[in-house]
C-alpha cells in the first residue's frame, strides 16, 4: 500500500532527495565553488523531471487516503512550474556569477520551493496545501534577500516575510473554520459537506482562504508586498517570483475553489470576479507611473493575475482551461521578458530605469524587436499569442455569465497597454540617451529570441497546448 | 489556384522577411534594394490580385475562392471574397506600389520602413478577406502595430502624442468589438462570418441599470461594433486622433492610412453591422445618419480654417466619410452602392491629394499654407495635378468623386429628406475650403523668396500620379466598372436586411396586440 502511494509521490521525493543531498555535499565540500555547477544540474534535474512527468502521467491517482493527488491538472501546472523554474536557474547562473552572488544555497533553495510547489497542486487535503505552501514559502523568504549586504534586499525578504506569514495567517484561520464546518481537512470531505449549501462559518472560512491565496498570487487589494519584492530582489529571483510560485499559487487556487469548495461556486464566484476586476485596473493604472522596469513588470504581472482570475471566476471547467493556458502563456512571455531586463548593463552594472532604453532598436535591431513582439504581447495585441490568453478568459467569463467581468478586463486591457508601448516607444523612437552595454550572455539571448518566437508563430496553433489545457481542466472540473 | 486568397495576402509578409533576414547594410546600395525588394513585391502581389479579379464571377452574391482550414478554440482559418470586398483587396494591391515608390526619397532607416508597409500590406489585406471574426480582428488589430511605428519612427516633430493617441484610441474602440465577437461567438456557436450572417441573434427588449434596451442584444452588440469601425472610420466626435495622426505621419503612411486603412471602418459597418445586427442598425440608423451629416457640415468648415496642408485634407477625409455612412445606413441600392463607390473613389483622391502635399513638403519641408503661393509659376505640371484632384475632391462630374456623393445623396434623399438637405450644404462648403487652398498655395504671384528655385516635378513623381490621375477620371466617366461588381452583393444585401427587418416589426406588432 505504502508502496503504491511512494509510486505516486516519486518525482517529488526525487527532487527533495536531490535536495538534501546536493546540501550536504556541498557544504561538506568546496561549497561555493560548486554552485555553477549545481545550478545547471538543478536546472536539468527540473527538465528531467518534466519529461518523466509528461511522459509517465496517466490517468488520477491518489496517495495518502487523498492528501495528494496526481491528476492531469496537476501534472499540467507542475510541468509548467519546473520548466519555467529551470529557465529562471539558467538565466540566473551567469547574472550572479558576476555579482558574487551565486550562493550554492540558491539553486537548492529553488530546488526545495519547487518541491513545495509541486506538493501545493497536488493537494488533496488542507493540511499537504498548507504544508507545501510554507515549503514554497520559507524558500523564498530567504531567496528574496540573497544579497545581505543590499539594504533593499533585505527589506524585501524582510517585507515578503511579514506580509506573507500574515497571509499564511489568514489561510490557516479559514482552513480551521472550514474543518471546525466541515469536519473533515479532507477536499473529497468537504466537497460532500457543502452538498446543499454552505453555513455562514464555512463562507467565513472560504472568505479568509480565497484572501490567502489572493496574497500568494498577489492579487489585489493583497498585493502591496509584490512591487517591493519586486525591485528589491536580485533581478533573477524577480524572473522566479514573476512565474513558477504564481503558476503553483494560481493552480492551487483553482484546486481549493473546484475540490473544495465546487458545491459552492456562486458563493465564491463574486469574491473571485471582485479580485479579479481590482487586480486588471490597479495593475494598470498603477503601472503607468513606474520607471523602474522591475517594479512596473511587478504591476504588470498583478494585472496579469486579475486576467487569469478572470478565467476562474467563471466557474466552469473551459474556465479553468483557460486559466491554464493564460498561465502558461504569461509565464513565457515572463522567461523572455525578465532575460532581456538580465541583460539591461551599463559598465557591467545593472540597470533598472527603462528610459535607459531609449533608441536601442538602432544598436540592437533584433533584440529590441524580441522585446517588441513580447511587449505587444504582454498587452494583449494580435497577432502575437498573449491575445489568445485574453480571448480565452474573456470567453471562459462570457459564457460563465460575467459579461461585465469581460467588458472591464477590456478596458483595462486597453489602459495597460499605455504603459507597454511606452517601452516600444523608448526603443524605437524616443531621444538618444546614454547607451546600455551591448554584450548579452548567449543562454539570455536564447531565452529572449525564443520566448519572441513562441508569442509570433504560437498565432498557428498555439503548440497544440489547447487539448492538453483541456484535458488538464477536465480532470479538476466535473 | 486554391490558395490564391493566401497566396495574395501573404506575399508582402514574404517580401518583408527577405528584407529583414538578407539585406544587410545601412549604406546607400541597400537601401536601394531594399526599396527595389519592397516595390518588386508589391507589384507582383497586385499581379497576383489581378488573377482573383479575373477569377470573379459578379452575378454570384456568396463567397468566392473560399480556403477554409481548422484553427484553435473552434476558430477556423478562413478566406474568401464577395461583391463588396474584391474592390478593396484590389484598391489596397493597387495603390501599394505607388505607395512605395512615393518613399523614394526616405534615407533613415530605410529597410525598417519598407517592412513596416509591407506587412501592413498583409495585414489590410487579411481584413478584406478574413470570413472569420477571431481571424477578421486579429488582422484588424494587428495593423496599428506597423502603423504605430510608421508614425512614431518616421514621423514629424509630434510623432509621439500622435502615435500614442492613434494606437490607444483606436485599440479602445476595437476592444469592445472584441467582447461583442465572444457575444456572438457564444449564441451562435460559430465566429464563421457567412453563417453568422444568416444567423439572428436575440432581439428581445430588456433594459440595463434603467435603460430600455430597444432591440436587446442586437443592438448591444450593434454598438460594441459601431465603437470600433465609428472610430476607425472616423464619425464625428470620433475623428481627433485623425487630423494628429495625419500631420505628424509620414506622407507615405498618410496615404495607407487615408486611401486604405480609413476604409475598414467603412467596410466593417457592411461586413458586421448591416448584415448580422439588422435590427440593430434599424434601431440605430438615424443616429448615424445625423451623426453623418454634422460630420459633413462641421468638419468641412473646421478644415476652412486649417492652416496646416495636411491638416486641411484629414478633415476632409472625416467629411468625405461622413457621405459613407450616411450611405451605408440609408440601407437601399443607391445608398450603399454610392459608399462604396465613395471608398474606392476616396482612396485615389485623398491618397493623390496627400501624395500632392508630399510633393513640395519634400521640397520645403513645411505643410504650412502660408508658406506657399504662387507655385504655379514654378510647378506647371505639379499645379495642374493638384487642380485635377482638387477638383475630383470637390466632386467634379466626370471625375469618381461626384459618383460617389451623387449616388448616396440620392440613396438618402429616398430616407431621410432633412438629412440629405443638410448634407448637401457640404459639398457646398468642400468646394470651399478645397479651392481656398488651392488658390492660397498655387495660384498668384510668386512672391516667397524660399519658392524661386523650387523645382517641378520629376519623372518618378509623374508616374506615380498617372494611374490615380487614370483611375479616378475612369471611374469618373465608367462607373459601371465598380458598380456591376458591387451590384449583386448590395442588392443581395438589401434583401436580407429588408426582411430581417420586417419580420422583427411583424414581432413587435404581435407582441404588442
Amino acid at each position: 500500500m505504502i508502496g503504491a502511494d511512494i509510486q505516486i509521490l516519486m518525482p517529488e521525493i526525487v527532487l527533495a532527495v536531490f535536495a538534501m543531498a546536493a546540501l550536504l555535499i556541498a557544504v561538506y565540500t568546496t561549497k561555493d565553488a560548486l554552485a555553477p555547477l549545481l545550478t545547471w544540474a538543478t536546472s536539468g534535474l527540473f527538465v528531467l523531471l518534466a519529461i518523466w512527468i509528461g511522459v509517465n502521467g496517466q490517468g488520477t491517482n491518489v496517495a495518502f487516503g487523498g492528501m495528494f493527488i496526481d491528476d492531469g491538472f496537476a501534472r499540467f501546472a507542475k510541468i509548467v512550474i519546473l520548466m519555467s523554474a529551470a529557465a529562471v536557474l539558467l538565466m540566473s547562473e551567469s547574472y550572479m556569477q558576476q555579482r558574487g552572488l551565486l550562493k550554492f544555497e540558491y539553486p537548492i533553495l529553488v530546488a526545495l520551493a519547487v518541491v513545495g510547489m509541486m506538493v501545493m497542486v497536488s493537494a488533496g487535503d488542507l493540511m499537504a496545501l498548507y504544508m507545501g505552501l510554507e515549503l514554497q514559502s520559507l524558500a523564498l523568504y530567504v531567496v528574496a534577500s540573497l544579497r545581505r549586504d543590499s539594504a533593499k534586499s533585505t527589506e524585501a525578504g524582510l517585507k515578503y516575510f511579514v506580509l506573507g506569514a500574515l497571509s499564511s495567517g489568514l489561510l490557516l484561520y479559514g482552513a480551521s473554520l472550514t474543518y471546525g464546518f466541515a469536519g473533515t481537512t479532507l477536499f473529497s470531505g468537504i466537497i460532500e459537506a457543502t452538498a446543499d449549501g454552505a453555513s455562514l462559518g464555512m463562507l467565513f472560512g472560504v472568505v479568509f482562504m480565497l484572501a490567502g491565496f489572493a496574497f500568494k498570487v498577489s492579487a489585489a487589494p493583497f498585493h502591496m508586498w509584490t512591487p517591493d519584492v519586486y525591485e528589491g530582489s536580485p533581478t533573477p529571483v524577480t524572473a522566479f517570483f514573476a512565474t513558477a510560485p504564481k503558476v503553483a499559487a494560481m493552480a492551487l487556487f483553482a484546486r481549493v475553489v473546484h475540490d473544495a469548495f465546487g458545491n459552492i461556486v456562486s458563493d465564491w464566484q463574486q469574491i473571485v470576479a471582485f479580485l479579479s476586476v481590482i487586480s486588471m485596473f490597479l495593475g494598470a493604472i498603477a503601472a503607468i507611473g513606474q520607471t523602474n522596469i522591475k517594479r512596473l513588470m511587478a504591476y504588470s504581472s498583478i494585472a496579469h493575475m486579475g486576467f487569469a482570475l478572470m478565467g476562474l471566476a467563471a466557474g466552469t471547467a473551459f474556465g479553468v482551461q483557460a486559466m491554464l493556458i493564460y498561465m502558461a502563456i504569461y509565464v513565457t512571455m515572463n522567461i523572455g521578458t525578465f532575460a532581456f531586463i538580465l541583460s539591461m548593463e551599463r559598465d557591467g552594472r545593472p540597470v533598472t530605469d527603462i528610459q535607459s532604453l531609449r533608441m536601442y532598436s538602432k544598436r540592437q535591431p533584433l533584440r529590441a524587436l524580441a522585446m517588441l513582439v513580447l511587449m505587444f504581447s504582454l498587452a494583449g495585441v494580435p497577432p502575437m499569442v498573449g491575445f489568445f490568453g485574453k480571448f480565452y478568459v474573456m470567453r471562459a467569463a462570457y459564457d460563465g455569465g460575467l459579461a461585465w467581468l469581460a467588458v472591464a478586463g477590456v478596458i483595462a486591457s486597453v489602459i495597460g497597454a499605455f504603459y507597454y508601448i511606452r517601452i516600444v516607444y523608448f526603443m524605437y523612437f524616443g531621444e538618444e540617451g546614454e547607451q546600455l552595454d551591448s554584450k548579452m550572455n548567449p543562454v539570455l539571448w536564447t531565452l529572449l529570441m525564443g520566448s519572441a518566437a513562441v508569442m509570433l508563430f504560437g498565432v498557428v496553433n498555439l503548440f497544440g497546448i489547447e487539448p492538453i489545457a483541456a484535458a488538464a481542466a477536465a480532470t479538476l472540473v466535473n | 489556384m486554391g490558395n490564391i486568397l493566401s497566396l495574395t495576402t501573404f506575399l508582402p509578409l514574404l517580401g518583408a522577411v527577405i528584407l529583414a533576414l538578407f539585406l544587410r547594410g545601412d549604406d546607400e546600395d541597400a537601401q536601394r534594394n531594399a526599396k527595389w525588394v519592397a516595390l518588386v513585391t508589391t507589384a507582383v502581389t497586385f499581379l497576383t490580385s489581378l488573377f482573383i479579379l479575373g477569377n470573379f464571377d459578379a452575378s454570384d452574391t456568396g463567397f468566392q475562392m473560399v480556403e477554409q482550414r481548422d484553427w484553435l478554440l473552434g476558430l477556423q482559418y478562413k478566406m474568401g471574397v464577395d461583391g463588396i470586398s474584391i474592390l478593396f483587396v484590389m484598391l489596397t494591391t493597387f495603390l501599394m506600389p505607388l505607395v512605395i515608390a512615393s518613399c523614394w526619397s526616405v534615407t533613415t532607416r530605410v529597410k525598417e520602413y519598407m517592412i513596416a508597409f509591407l506587412l501592413l500590406e498583409t495585414l489590410m489585406l487579411g481584413v478584406f478577406m478574413a470570413l472569420d471574426l477571431v481571424l477578421f480582428y486579429l488582422f484588424f488589430e494587428a495593423g496599428l502595430i506597423p502603423m504605430f511605428l510608421i508614425i512614431g519612427i518616421w514621423g514629424g516633430k509630434n510623432r509621439i502624442y500622435a502615435s500614442f493617441k492613434f494606437f490607444l484610441y483606436t485599440f479602445l474602440g476595437s476592444v469592445l468589438m472584441l467582447v461583442a465577437m465572444v457575444a456572438m461567438f457564444s449564441a451562435a456557436g460559430t465566429t464563421d462570418i457567412p453563417t453568422l450572417m444568416t444567423f439572428t441573434f436575440e432581439t428581445e427588449n430588456f433594459s440595463i441599470l434603467g435603460v430600455q434596451i430597444i432591440g436587446g442584444m442586437q443592438t448591444l452588440m450593434w454598438l460594441a461594433f459601431f465603437a470600433s469601425f465609428a472610430v476607425k472610420m472616423p464619425m464625428w466626435p470620433v475623428h481627433t486622433w485623425l487630423p494628429d495622426a495625419h500631420v505628424q505621419a509620414p506622407t507615405a503612411g498618410s496615404v495607407v492610412l487615408a486611401a486604405i486603412l480609413l476604409k475598414m471602418g467603412g467596410y466593417g459597418f457592411l461586413r458586421f453591422s448591416l448584415p448580422m445586427f439588422p435590427v440593430g442598425s434599424e434601431v440605430m440608423g438615424p443616429m448615424v445618419l445625423w451623426l453623418s451629416a454634422i460630420a459633413i457640415v462641421y468638419t468641412s468648415l473646421v478644415a476652412l480654417v486649417q492652416e496646416d496642408m495636411k491638416k486641411l485634407i484629414a478633415y476632409s477625409s472625416v467629411a468625405h466619410m461622413g457621405f459613407v455612412t450616411m450611405g451605408i445606413f440609408a440601407v437601399n441600392q443607391q445608398g450603399l452602392d454610392g459608399a462604396i463607390f465613395q471608398m474606392i473613389s476616396h482612396g485615389f483622391i485623398s491618397g493623390a491629394l496627400f501624395l500632392c502635399v508630399g510633393v513640395i513638403y519634400d521640397r520645403m519641408h513645411t505643410r504650412e499654407i502660408d508658406a506657399y503661393g504662387g507655385l504655379v509659376n514654378r510647378m506647371p505640371a505639379y499645379a495642374l495635378i493638384f487642380m485635377f484632384f482638387t477638383m475630383a475632391n470637390v466632386g467634379l462630374p466626370g471625375t469618381s468623386g461626384f459618383v460617389g456623393e451623387f449616388l448616396t445623396l440620392v440613396g438618402i434623399f429616398q430616407v431621410n429628406t432633412w438629412v440629405a438637405a443638410v448634407a448637401t450644404s457640404g459639398v457646398i462648403f468642400s468646394a470651399a475650403y478645397a479651392l481656398w487652398l488651392y488658390r492660397r498655395v498655387v495660384m498668384g504671384d510668386l512672391i516667397k523668396e524660399s519658392l524661386r528655385t523650387i523645382t517641378d516635378m520629376g519623372t518618378r513623381e509623374r508616374v506615380i500620379f498617372a494611374p490615380l490621375v487614370f483611375m479616378t477620371l475612369l471611374l469618373g466617366v465608367y462607373p459601371a466598372l465598380v458598380l456591376d461588381i458591387t451590384g449583386p452583393s448590395v442588392a443581395a444585401l438589401v434583401v436580407n436586411y429588408e426582411t430581417a427587418v420586417a419580420a422583427f416589426e411583424a414581432a413587435a406588432q404581435f407582441a404588442s396586440n
